[in-house]
């Protein structure tokens, strides 16, 4: 059987290592890439993996463009991955890329005829972070509140709307993987930057449990996730908690406990202030169980591999 | 017994420095662990509860009784009445379990802990968590000790002439997770928390405004200022009662509210004479030390 994958957000880390990931796997016929920008380059040498043979797209998925892709390639698996969490542009820009982003695409899995597999990257950040929730979310937990913040409030929308294309479409195979922070040698997020700052403001009297995922372990389920049938929802983490003081000491960099107000001037946004107040842990058992693997790194391990590199 | 001769103590004591600096060392390269709800084994039995014991031995003079009601290995749920206006009763059940059942008991806590800084977090680090039907049932499922207080804050903050009258229990949550996870239900009766602080009265108005449940005035607070937040010293007993098993019932009656209530008052009338007798065995609160 024919076997062509789009993966979007391929331009960034975790894309680019998805897509060079099918790439090598010789049952997967064709990968086609998109992304708003393009690849800085399609096969470096500077420790990113080449993405090989992906076909790379430029299309921006708030338009309807992406119709056309899935169309003209005969796409029978859609490996959504370009769900932004940094302020790399305007707040507004970044919701409408998200949010409007997966409607679209979405809206063209539906047309399709040929689309049978969907896999969506969301994000643990859609249980919030609150003195208020149990201490570890499993999948069927429902936030103790309503997310008003700018990330976690695009992911739920996203979410919301995987679920009604998969209601529209029983046929298709919707596969949502929720993942706690990735943590690794080539991952750039907010909380990696964080953790590479020389010293470490934290909210005064709270020590934050948190959970990290290795990007290995991350691609591998996603590249499971796009091989194979395994329809739901699931959290992805690595075995084991992390205090934030842990990491921070781990790291040999010192804590700065500050009133919560102060690291709103610092420039930490709702959703950063309350994972670095009240933390967040997930339960990744049900994964482990459909895919019959528990992840290669657990947060220690993944948190200790992220070190290395920067030290 | 012979006096401990000279090398012997030194060496005991350079052992003891050793293994401090190994303690520090960890804790300053972060190397520990903790499970997933934020419980430090390490902190709580070497920080934690080394700050509790004083009270605990010759404050309260603590007693324990029915040790052997509490399971060696598995799941429990130990129910407890709830007094003493701050709570102290929690922390002192936490040093019961711990030095004298040898099982680490896992508290339910109210919102409030968590939503404040420094006690909530100390709180996770003592291996306690939120009052959540998740959390109990993730627990009890792991096969830990369990304690819940199901009075809550209308317990903790009843007036003094109201001592040792347990008060509505909530919803009955706690009966629903021991049946779902069949574990037995352990009823605890910790007489001595009445009398620490002797709350005669309150100030609803400025609890209100600083968001709490109640703020108490005792013969002593806020009379003294600090001072008055020195708990009295009323001799303490805890006793651990005859278990309750739930696992007669089926899971699918976790849900069903006749059973539930049922249960539910069954437990609330056993510990309420338990705490009468106990109350009865202790006699005057205040006993010379």
């Amino acid at each position: 059987m024919a076997h062509n994958v789009l993966v979007t957000g391929v331009s960034r880390h975790i894309g680019r290592r998805v897509a060079s990931a099918l790439a090598a796997d010789p049952d997967v016929d064709r990968v086609i890439g998109v992304d708003t920008v393009p690849p800085s380059s399609l096969s470096r040498d500077d420790g990113t993996p080449p993405l090989g043979r992906t076909e790379f797209v430029r299309v921006d998925l708030r338009s309807p463009d992406v119709v056309r892709v899935i169309s003209a390639a005969d796409v029978d698996t859609v490996v959504h991955l370009s769900l932004v969490s940094g302020p790399a542009k305007s707040r507004s820009a970044v919701k409408e890329h998200n949010v409007i982003g997966t409607m679209q695409l979405l809206a063209a899995c539906q047309r399709s005829e040929t689309v049978r597999r969907v896999v969506v990257r969301s994000t643990t950040a859609v249980y919030g972070s609150s003195p208020n929730a149990p201490a570890v979310f499993s999948e069927d937990t429902e936030p103790a509140e309503a997310s008003h913040h700018g990330y976690e409030k695009d992911a739920v929308e996203v979410e919301a709307s995987v679920r009604g294309f998969s209601r529209r479409r029983p046929d298709v195979v919707t596969t949502t993987l929720r993942f706690a922070a990735l943590m690794g040698p080539g991952v750039d997020s907010p909380l990696t930057r964080y953790f590479s700052q020389p010293v470490l403001p934290s909210v005064f009297g709270f020590d934050p449990r948190l959970q990290f995922v290795h990007e290995d372990d991350a691609v591998e389920v996603l590249g499971r996730v796009a091989r194979q049938d395994h329809p739901g929802v699931f959290n992805v983490a690595g075995d084991g908690v992390l205090l934030l003081s842990q990491c921070a000491r781990r790291a040999g960099r010192p804590v700065v406990p500050v009133p919560s107000p102060a690291l709103r001037i610092l420039g930490f946004s709702s959703e950063q202030l309350s994972l670095l107040t009240h933390g967040r842990v997930v339960d990744a058992g049900r994964l482990a169980a459909e895919l019959g693997r528990r992840p290669k790194f657990g947060t220690a391990a993944a948190f200790e591999d992220f070190l290395a590199v920067r030290r | 017994m012979s006096e401990p001769t000279g090398p012997e103590t030194s060496r005991d004591a350079g052992e003891a420095m050793t293994e401090l600096f190994a303690f520090l060392r960890r804790r300053i390269s972060g190397d520990y662990e903790i499970d997933e709800f934020g419980f430090d084994p390490e902190f709580h039995d070497k920080v934690l509860l080394e700050l509790l014991r004083p009270l605990y031995r010759h404050w309260f003079r603590v007693e324990t009784l029915g040790l052997e009601n509490v399971p060696v290995d598995s799941g429990a749920l130990v129910v407890a009445n709830h007094s003493g206006t701050l709570p102290l009763d929690a922390l002192m059940l936490q040093v019961a379990s711990h030095d004298e059942a040898g099982r680490a008991v896992r508290l339910l806590g109210a919102h409030l802990v968590y939503q404040l800084p420094v006690l909530g977090h100390l709180a996770r680090k003592g291996g306690h968590t939120l009052a959540c039907p998740e959390d109990a049932d993730r627990l009890l499922r792991k096969g830990e000790l369990v304690g819940v207080f199901p009075e809550g804050f209308k317990g903790i903050g009843k007036p003094f002439s109201e001592r040792y009258r347990l008060q509505r229990f909530g919803r009955g949550g706690f009966v629903t997770s021991a049946i779902r996870a069949g574990v037995p239900i352990v009823p605890c009766s910790i007489v001595g928390a009445e009398e620490i602080y002797p709350k005669i009265g309150e100030v609803p108005v400025l609890a209100r405004m600083l968001g709490l449940p109640y703020l108490p005035i005792t013969p002593f607070f806020p009379w003294l200022g600090l001072f008055g937040l020195v708990p009295l010293p009323s001799k303490w007993l805890i006793e651990f009662g005859e278990p309750i098993r739930t696992d007669e019932f089926d899971p699918e009656q976790a849900d069903d509210p006749a059973v539930i209530f049922e249960l539910t008052d069954h437990i609330r009338e056993t510990m309420q004479q338990r705490l009468n007798d106990v109350r009865l065995r202790r006699g005057p609160a205040f006993q010379p030390f």
